[in-house]
C-alpha cells in the first residue's frame, strides 16, 4: 500500500487550493480518507481516542442493513415466480431477478445523493460526511420495487437538500432523510407508490391467475369485513411463519422480521441503536395493537389482526429498528427515548388501524415523532434545570 | 465507617505501560523549571532576572492582580531563563540547583488570614483550584467546602500519597478546615486505609473518573451558581501540612513513568519541575514518542527539552502515529484497535488485556451525530451535549442553567475520548470557561 500511498500524494497538491483540480478537492479528500485513515494526531486535550470514527459507525449501520437487503432482493425473485406462476428457478436465479431489478435504484439513490453531498462539501469546504452512505441503501429499501428511477432522483435531491443540507448537513437535519424521501413519493406521485401494482415486480411476463398483488396490510384495509384474511400474491392465505420470514410482497427491504433482527443484533451489540428506543418503541406498538384488536371493528378491518402479527407486518419492525434509531433525528436524553419510542410505536399502529387511506403507518409516525423530538428533550433538559435551581433555593 | 459512593459511568481505559513498584532516585536533575501556563485565571509577572540567585521557596513569578498568589523556587540555585514566548509571555522559568545562602521563612501560625499568607507567598495555594472556572483560588475568596481527592483513577495513574508524605496528610486537612466555614471532603478509594478525624471521609468505588475531584463534588455536594469550592490533591494537603509541622516547604515528588512506549515503566523519586532530558534518560522505546507530561487523558504535551509539568506526579510515553498510513482503517478487523462502541473485533480480547495506543485521532472531525456517548463516562448529574452546546452558542443563561459552575474541563476527558465526531471537548470547556468568567468579571 505504501507504493499507492506514495502515488496519491504525489498528486494531492493538485486537488488542493491554488491547484488545478482544487475544484474537486472535496472529491478527493473524500476519496483519500476512504482509502487511508487520516494521520492527524490530537493537538488539545487527550492525546488517545476510541478508534471508532464516523465511517465505522456509518458501515456498521449498512452491515446491519445488509441481511434485510440480501433477502429483499431474493423475495423480489420470489415472488415475481409466485405471481407469475413460473416457480421453478434455483435460489441464485431468484436472487439475481431481485439484484438487477433493484441495482438501478441503488445506483441511482447513491450517485444523486452522494452528488450532492460532494458539491455541498466543496462550497461549504467541509469534509465529506458519511451520512448518506446509510441513506443510500435505506431509500430503494423502503420504495416499492418498482418506484421508477427518475422519481426515485427526484425524491433523493429533494430530501439532501431541504431536509439535510439547508440545515447543515448530516448531524444538524431534523428529520430522517430516507424518510423524507418516501414521504414525498409516496405525497408527490400517489398513483404509482400504492395500490396492488407496485409492489411485485412482474418484468414482461404475465400475471397467474390467481394473483393479487397488494400487501397483507393494503388487502385488509380495503376489506371492509372482519372475515377478511390475509393472501400471497398466488392468492393463498400467508401463516405467521410467511409474515415472519418475510415472504410477501412490500416494500422490498423491510418485510422479513427475521432479518431485522439479525440486523437489530449487530445494532445492538455494536451499541449503534439505542435499545430503549426500540424497546418503548415494541411496547408502544404491541400496547396499541392489543388495544386495537379489544375493540376490533369491520369499519377499521386491520384492528382484527392479531397484535403480535401487526408487529411483524409492513414496515413497522424496520422503522423502529433502523429509521426511530436514527440518532440525529431521534431524542438524544436517555429519558426522552423512551417517550419518543413508545409514541412512535403506539402512533405507527394507530394510523395504521384507523387511517383506511395510509394502510401503513410506521413513517408518518416516525416523521411527526421526529417534528417532537426537540420538544420532548427540552422538557427533559428543563427538568434537569429545575433540579438545579431548586437546589440552589433550598440552599440559599 | 466511611460514607461509600459507588461511581456507575466511566471508563478505564486499558492502556499499556504501567509502572512497576520500583523507585529510582534521580540524583542527576540539575535544572528546573516553573510553567505559569499550568496556573490558570492569574497573570503571572516574574520577579526574578536570569542570574539571581534564588532560595527553595522564594518567589520566581507573581500574580499581578493579587499581587500576593506566588510561584516560588522549587530547589536552591540560580535563574537561568525567563523562557518567553510570543508577546513575550512568559512560557516557563527555569532554576538550576546550586547553592544559596538564604532561605525561604514562612510564619505558621494558625490564624485565618495568616495561613492564606503563607499559602499564598508559599506557592502551594497556586496548587489548588476553584470551582467555578477551574482557575487558581482567587485571592481573597472563602470556598463553601474544600475538596480533596487522595486518589487519581486516570489512566496508569500512581498512587497520589506516597509513603514520605502521607503522615502529615491529618495536618494538612485540619489547616485547610481553617480556611472554610463548611466541611472539608477527603475523598478516597474504597478499601483504602486513608483515615481522617477532621474531614468527612468519602469512599468511592468505580471506573475513572471516580478518582476526579469533580465527579466526588457532584457525588457529595454539587457547586450551585454564587458558591465557591476549592479542590486540590491529597498531595497538596499533604505539603501544606508538612510546612505546618516543621516548617519544611516539600517540593518533591514521585513521578511514574508509564506508558506503552515506555521501556520499563516505573517511578523516580524527584523535584517538581525536574527537567525531562534527565527524568528520561534512556526511558523512550521508539524514536516517534509523544511525551506527556500527565496523563493520557488531561496531560501536556512536552518536547524532549522540556519540564515535569503540574501536578508533577506521572509522564506518559506513547508512538505518535503520524505516519501510521493506515490502509481502510474503517473496515480494519485490527484486534488491536480499541474501541468502547464494539464496532471492532478487539472487544473479544476483555477489557483487561493492555492495548498500545497512539495520538492519531483516527477520524475525521464531525458535527455531533451520536447520542448518548458522553453520558455513559459522565457521572454527572448534568447533560454534557447540551452544556457543551451552549457554550458554543455562546449562551451565558443556558451555561448556567445546564450546570457550568459545577464542570472542569477535566471531567469532559472521557467524553472526548469516546467521541466519534472526534471534537475537542476539553477545548471548548476551558474556553467557555474563561468567556464566562471574563463576561462576569
Amino acid at each position: 500500500m505504501k507504493g499507492l500511498k506514495q502515488r496519491i500524494d504525489k498528486v494531492k497538491p493538485q486537488f488542493e487550493k491554488g491547484g488545478r483540480f482544487s475544484k474537486l478537492h472535496s472529491v478527493f479528500d473524500g476519496f483519500y480518507t476512504f482509502l487511508f485513515t487520516p494521520n492527524e494526531t490530537s493537538r488539545s486535550g487527550v492525546h488517545i481516542h476510541d478508534s471508532n470514527d464516523s465511517k465505522r459507525t456509518m458501515i456498521t449501520v449498512v452491515l446491519a442493513l445488509l441481511p434485510c437487503c440480501l433477502f429483499g432482493m431474493w423475495n423480489i425473485g420470489y415472488q415475481h415466480a409466485l405471481a407469475t406462476g413460473d416457480i421453478d428457478h434455483s435460489f441464485f436465479h431468484l436472487f439475481f431477478y431481485g439484484f438487477w431489478a433493484v441495482l438501478p435504484q441503488i445506483v441511482t439513490a447513491y450517485v444523486v445523493g452522494l452528488g450532492i453531498e460532494f458539491i455541498v462539501a466543496q462550497l461549504r469546504g467541509h469534509e465529506i460526511q458519511e451520512g448518506f452512505l446509510v441513506s443510500g441503501i435505506l431509500i430503494p429499501m423502503i420504495c416499492p420495487v418498482d418506484t421508477p428511477c427518475w422519481m426515485l432522483a427526484v425524491a433523493v435531491a429533494f430530501s439532501v437538500i431541504f431536509a439535510k443540507e439547508v440545515f447543515g448537513g448530516t448531524g444538524y437535519n431534523f428529520l430522517n432523510v430516507a424518510l423524507v424521501t418516501r414521504a414525498f413519493l409516496f405525497f408527490a406521485y400517489p398513483s404509482q407508490m400504492s395500490g396492488d401494482k407496485v409492489f411485485v415486480n412482474l418484468g414482461d411476463m404475465p400475471a397467474a391467475d390467481a394473483f393479487t398483488g397488494a400487501t397483507p396490510l393494503g388487502q385488509m384495509a380495503s376489506s371492509g369485513t372482519s372475515e377478511a384474511i390475509m393472501t400471497g400474491v398466488n392468492g393463498l392465505p400467508l401463516s405467521f411463519h410467511d409474515i415472519f420470514f418475510g415472504f410477501y410482497p412490500g416494500s422490498w427491504g423491510e418485510t422479513s422480521t427475521f432479518c431485522i433482527l439479525i440486523g437489530l443484533a449487530i445494532l445492538l451489540s455494536t451499541g449503534m441503536a439505542s435499545w430503549k428506543i426500540i424497546t418503548s418503541g415494541i411496547v408502544g406498538a404491541f400496547l396499541m395493537a392489543l388495544l386495537a384488536h379489544n375493540f376490533a371493528s369491520p369499519l377499521y378491518p386491520v384492528t382484527y389482526i392479531d397484535p403480535l402479527t401487526q408487529l411483524c407486518l409492513g414496515g413497522f419492525a424496520f422503522a423502529i429498528v433502523f429509521m426511530a434509531t436514527d440518532p440525529v433525528t431521534a431524542c438524544r436524553t436517555n429519558t426522552g427515548k423512551y417517550i419518543y419510542g413508545f409514541l412512535i410505536g403506539a402512533l405507527a399502529i394507530l394510523i395504521r388501524c384507523y387511517n383506511t387511506g395510509y394502510p401503513e403507518g410506521a413513517m408518518l409516525a416516525v416523521l411527526l415523532m421526529n417534528c417532537f423530538a426537540p420538544l420532548i428533550d427540552y422538557c427533559v433538559v428543563n427538568s434537569n434545570i429545575n433540579r438545579r435551581l431548586k437546589r440552589a433555593v433550598a440552599k440559599s | 465507617m466511611a460514607n461509600h459512593i459507588k461511581i456507575k459511568k466511566g471508563l478505564d481505559i486499558p492502556l499499556q505501560g504501567k509502572a512497576s513498584g520500583t523507585t529510582a532516585d534521580d540524583r542527576e536533575s540539575a535544572l528546573f523549571a516553573i510553567t505559569p501556563d499550568d496556573f490558570p485565571g492569574c497573570t503571572w509577572k516574574a520577579v526574578v532576572k536570569a542570574g539571581d540567585s534564588v532560595a527553595h521557596g522564594s518567589p520566581l513569578l507573581i500574580d499581578k492582580a493579587s499581587g500576593t498568589i506566588t510561584l516560588t523556587s522549587p530547589v536552591d540555585g540560580t535563574v537561568k531563563e525567563i523562557h518567553r514566548g510570543e508577546r513575550r509571555k512568559i512560557e516557563f522559568v527555569s532554576v538550576e540547583k546550586g547553592v544559596c545562602t538564604d532561605k525561604a521563612d514562612f510564619n505558621t501560625s494558625t490564624e485565618r488570614e495568616q495561613i492564606r499568607t503563607t499559602l499564598q507567598a508559599s506557592g502551594l495555594w497556586a496548587m489548588m483550584r476553584q470551582r467555578p472556572f477551574d482557575i487558581v483560588p482567587e485571592a481573597e475568596s472563602t470556598p463553601r467546602d474544600i475538596f480533596v481527592t487522595a486518589f487519581d483513577s486516570a489512566p496508569l495513574a500512581p498512587a497520589i500519597l506516597e509513603d514520605s508524605l502521607a503522615p502529615y496528610l491529618e495536618k494538612g486537612l485540619e489547616i485547610l478546615k481553617r480556611l472554610t466555614d463548611g466541611y472539608v471532603y477527603l475523598g478516597v478509594r474504597a478499601g483504602s486505609d486513608i483515615t481522617s478525624r477532621v474531614a468527612e471521609v468519602y469512599e468511592f468505588e468505580g471506573p475513572h473518573p471516580a478518582g476526579n475531584v469533580g465527579t466526588q463534588i457532584a457525588a457529595i455536594a454539587p457547586v450551585n451558581k454564587g458558591e465557591t469550592v476549592w479542590t486540590l490533591d491529597a498531595e497538596t494537603a499533604a505539603r501544606i501540612g508538612k510546612l505546618y509541622t516543621d516548617g519544611n516547604l516539600d517540593f518533591s515528588t514521585v513521578v511514574a513513568v508509564t506508558g506503552p512506549e515506555a521501556k520499563s515503566p516505573h517511578s523516580v523519586r524527584t523535584i517538581i519541575g525536574a527537567s525531562l532530558k534527565t527524568l528520561l534518560k534512556g526511558a523512550v522505546a521508539g524514536n516517534d514518542t509523544r511525551i506527556i507530561s500527565g496523563n493520557v487523558l488531561t496531560g501536556v504535551k512536552e518536547t524532549a527539552d522540556g519540564f515535569l509539568r503540574y501536578p508533577y506526579r506521572q509522564i506518559t510515553l506513547i508512538q505518535e502515529g503520524e505516519h501510521a498510513d493506515e490502509f481502510m482503517g474503517w473496515a480494519s478487523m485490527n484486534p488491536r484497535k480499541f474501541s468502547v462502541k464494539h464496532t471492532f473485533p478487539a472487544f473479544l480480547r476483555g477489557l483487561t488485556k493492555p492495548y498500545d495506543f497512539d495520538s492519531r485521532i483516527k477520524g475525521g472531525h464531525r458535527a455531533m451525530i451520536l447520542s448518548g456517548e458522553y453520558d455513559k463516562v459522565f457521572p454527572m448529574d448534568i447533560y454534557p451535549e447540551y452544556l457543551l452546546k451552549a457554550i458554543l452558542a455562546g449562551d451565558i443563561d443556558k451555561m448556567e442553567k445546564l450546570g457550568i459552575y459545577e464542570v472542569a474541563p477535566e471531567d469532559f476527558a472521557l467524553p472526548e475520548f469516546v467521541d466519534t465526531s472526534k471534537n475537542e471537548l476539553q477545548k471548548i470547556v476551558r474556553e467557555g470557561l474563561d468567556n464566562l468568567r471574563k463576561e462576569l468579571s
